[in-house]
């Protein structure tokens, strides 16, 4: 069976379909000598823009969670002397003590990073530039030039962010949501003076680059699927980021709106956020906006991104099971039906994350009872995954580890999501850490665990080299632990009622109890984070000194498996492959290997079609 | 029959190696548009909830503030409610202190649509690849894209400067006309609202403008006919359409409603 032969171009009988343009333009792009800016540095080539969003991302998770160890310091040892942070922090530590102001910077800054600039950029700007072509069968995206944009405006709105740490009013300090009329008046806090101001220049530049990625990848998908990739053939990866492009491309701009409304109110005297305002015993001339329709505004952006967050690193997850359980993945359409459901529900449970902010309960209840439906396309892909594992010929990859990782994960928080969805009970639970620990669990380290998923499968595709198995066994083993001995105590902590974004508990007797077990959180939270220095070296050492990789290291089906070890821009050196299946033939019965790749037609398979393909092969 | 389609898949040896070519099986562009176009659509749609979300704060600013309930002869500015519209848009150029409702918007508006006209004329002279009408029709297009700018400049002078009378402010103060933080017409976010989403819409009228611009001088150096097709000027044009219709709900939102 020839594998890994890509099938050549239309041949005898058939009307050749006009290939676009664009196509043959790429083509060409391949044997031009480039120049070191114009080949690593301003590229348009997807793979190298994918690398581009995957190293800024990776720096800015060092960052983010470094963040977080600080602050974990705070609260674990709330009465230590902090000293000796004195050389990082400067200013910041006044007299032993961490300023409290600029604990809020941190947790602020810590939200920001992880949530777009590690979880959205870094996660769906590295796998969906990298995989949508290499997996449709397409030279490139359908606008390279726009897809480099793309990155370089991801890049300034990176430098902007990173700049605004080192103000001497320090960074937003308004928590990662933003809410006026904290965030609009400079008076207010030193966060939102000058911070702020970058912040919101800064988000203007990434919701410009999530468009121009989002219009690009969608794009492709639609029109530079490759002869025979119809929509119900498109691996599960694609799936997923062709509909995390439409909620980016859907949600983001009301943020846009929102940041925009926001930047008035601060800067050119507008009320629309603003009312009724005291601020140290004057009253402000604002008068008739509101604060809670900034909430709206923000929370229809802001719903659909934890989707945005999640649903790459599902599909991915679902790519990754299936291929190293040997198995098809259980469910395809159910799958794909419950990305849609997921998408479709996405928009319309923005008020779940505003229970306690005054609105009407039955209002709260028409949110309530969306947000429960959630659960079902969530449970679909749940019992899809284990079922898919279920009898698999499992091989415990590194990403596979990952892979199962991200499903407990998703799991764990899932069913808290269920709690706090419920309108009543969310009165007791809404903004304590029994919500922190659901929401890092679900979206935070889930995706978290989607992405290194994905890094440790395509590496190979990326690099051409193997990430080293051992240590990323170490680095999946120190992770996952950390992850759950850091969230599962949260939750005990926020039913005891410990609300988030506070300096320290140590004025209130009634929390002097959870003194321990706060310590012991921080304690994990520092050993996880550690932990990830395993992966940064693996990741470095690898791409210089990693073991050389084959062309299809996994066995597995999908197009990107087909190109060369080293694809150079255009990503097949002949002619674009076509395809005759699906990407989940695996285990077939009667197949001589356990895996059919999704360029074979039917007529090389005889032994192992089935009744109707038969038809097809005749 | 059955023998009949055993012996055609048979006879059809040659579609072995081939996949299908529906509409969605790839290889192909399902809505026959170029990606080029599809990007501009795409983008239409995220911007159409950009305005969404400011027209929708519109209504809820609106609906958070009392509304005048009184006869329409006895209307008086008042910050204690939301202005009626023919009382706050009712000037015209030249034709001072003339009550004339509405007038010089409804002008305005019917040059941009006209404007939308002459831009489909420009797309069309583009499908017959004929250079002179696709430059002369984007010269009307940019025209009355720009009177139309000309005029809302015009309309803002106005609302800033405000009426000869004046009103006076709750803290007895006499205010003419309207800024970001005060305004005689009514309450201060009417004035905030009118601003913002007015201007936004300009903001994008300009933007259009300039695009325009920039394909009439690319038109004009041939550089569209030496591409054998004129789908830049399309695609100018359905961003064009789009600027207009958003001025549609703008219009309704602040004058008729």
């Amino acid at each position: 069976m020839a594998a890994n032969i890509p099938t050549n171009a239309p041949v005898h009988g058939m009307p050749i379909m006009p290939r676009i343009e664009h196509d043959e333009h790429t083509h060409h792009d391949e044997h031009h000598e480039q120049s070191f800016l114009t080949k690593y540095i301003f590229s348009q080539d997807h793979k190298v823009i994918a690398k581009q969003f995957l190293i800024t991302g990776i720096f800015w998770a060092i960052l983010g969670g470094a963040l977080s160890s600080l602050f974990r310091i705070q609260l674990g040892w709330p009465e230590s002397t902090m000293s000796w942070l004195t050389p990082v922090l400067g200013k910041w530590v006044e007299a032993g003590k961490l300023n409290p102001e600029f604990y809020l910077a941190l947790v602020t800054m810590h939200g920001t990073i992880m949530v777009f600039f590690v979880l959205t950029a870094g996660l769906s700007g590295t796998f969906s530039n990298f995989l949508i072509p290499l997996q449709i069968g397409a030279r490139d995206m359908a606008s390279g030039f726009m897809n480099m944009l793309s990155y370089w405006f991801f890049f300034a709105s990176s430098i902007i962010m990173f700049i605004s740490i080192f103000l001497e009013t320090g960074p937003a300090s308004a928590g990662w949501t933003i809410y006026p009329p904290l965030s609009a008046l400079p008076q207010a806090i030193p966060g939102s003076g000058a911070g702020m101001t970058l912040w919101l220049v800064s988000m203007a530049l990434f919701i410009i680059s999530q468009l121009l990625g989002g219009v690009n990848y969608i794009t492709t998908v639609i029109n530079l699927r490759t002869r025979g990739m119809s929509m119900s053939k498109l691996p599960l990866t694609i799936w997923s980021f062709f509909l995390t492009a439409v909620l980016g491309l859907l949600s983001f701009p009301v943020l846009f709106s929102a940041a925009l409304l926001l930047i008035f109110d601060r800067s050119f005297g507008t009320s629309f956020f603003l009312s009724d305002i005291y601020i140290a015993g004057q009253a402000l001339s604002n008068t008739g906006g509101s604060p809670i329709l900034f909430q709206h505004l923000f929370w229809f952006l802001g719903h659909p991104e934890v989707y945005i967050v999640i649903m790459p690193a599902m599909g991915m997850v679902s790519e990754i099971l299936a291929t190293n359980s040997r198995k098809p993945i259980f469910g395809y359409r159910a799958m794909i039906g419950s990305l849609l459901g997921i998408s479709l529900l996405s928009f319309v449970v923005w008020a779940h994350h505003m229970f306690v902010t005054g609105m009407n309960p039955f209002l709260g209840s028409v949110f309530m009872f969306l947000t429960l439906i959630i659960a079902v396309p969530s449970g679909v892909k749940v019992f899809n995954w284990l079922a898919t594992l279920w009898r698999g010929n499992i091989r415990f990859t590194t990403a596979m580890l990952f892979s199962i990782g991200f499903v407990s994960l998703f799991i764990s928080g899932g069913l808290t999501g269920i709690v706090l969805g419920n309108a009543a009970l969310d009165i007791q639970m809404h903004n304590t850490y029994f919500v922190v620990a659901h929401f890092h669990l679900v979206m935070g380290s889930s995706a978290f665990f989607g992405l290194f998923a994905g890094v440790y499968h395509w590496f190979p595709k990326m690099f051409g080299r193997m990430l080293d198995e051992k240590l990323g066994y170490v680095h999946f083993w120190l992770t996952f632990i950390g992850v759950y001995l850091v969230f599962m105590p949260m939750h005990y902590v926020g039913i005891a009622g410990f609300p988030r974004r506070y300096y320290a508990f140590t004025g209130f007797d009634s929390f002097s109890q959870f003194a321990d077990l706060n310590k012991f959180i921080s304690a994990a939270a520092i050993f996880a984070f550690f932990g990830q220095f395993v992966f940064i070296f693996n990741f470095f050492y690898s791409i210089w000194r990693g073991r050389r990789a084959t062309e299809n290291p996994w066995n597995s089906n999908t197009l990107e498996w087909t190109t060369p070890i080293n694809p150079g821009h255009g990503n097949w050196p002949g002619a674009i492959p076509a395809v005759h299946r699906w990407p989940y033939d695996y285990s077939k019965p009667g197949a001589e290997k356990d895996f059919i790749p999704q360029n074979v037609p039917y007529s090389q398979t005889q032994s192992s079609n089935l009744p109707n393909e038969r038809e097809m092969a005749e | 029959m059955a023998t009949t389609s055993t012996t055609q898949t048979l006879s059809s040896p040659s579609t072995q190696e081939q996949p299908r070519t529906g509409t969605w099986d790839g290889g192909n562009e399902p809505f026959k548009a170029s990606y080029g176009k599809l990007m501009m659509w795409f983008f239409l749609l995220s911007d159409a909830f950009t305005f969404a979300a400011f027209l929708t704060t519109y209504g809820l600013m609106r609906h958070r503030h009392l509304a005048y309930t009184g006869t329409n002869e006895a209307f008086e500015f008042s910050t204690a409610y939301w202005p009626i519209p023919d009382k706050v848009f009712n000037a015209f150029p030249g034709l001072h202190g003339i009550d004339l409702p509405l007038g010089f918007v409804a002008l305005m508006t019917m040059i941009l649509i006209f404007s939308s006209v002459t831009m489909v004329l420009a797309v069309e002279a583009g499908h017959r690849m004929d250079k002179n009408d696709v430059q002369k029709w984007l010269l009307w297009t940019i025209l009355f894209g720009a009177t139309f700018l000309s005029c809302q400049a015009w309309e803002w002078s106005h609302f800033i400067a405000g009426t000869d009378e004046g009103t006076v402010m709750e803290d007895g103060t006499r205010f003419f006309g309207a800024n970001l933080q005060r305004n005689q017409y009514g309450p201060v976010l009417f004035a905030d609202l009118f601003f913002f989403i007015t201007g936004f819409h300009g903001t994008h009228v300009f933007s259009g403008i300039c695009l325009l611009i920039w394909s009439f001088i690319a038109t004009t150096n041939g550089t569209f006919e030496k591409r054998g097709h004129y789908e830049m000027v399309e695609k100018i044009g359905l961003y064009w359409h789009f600027v207009d219709l958003v001025w549609v709900f703008v219009f309704t939102f602040f004058y008729l409603v």
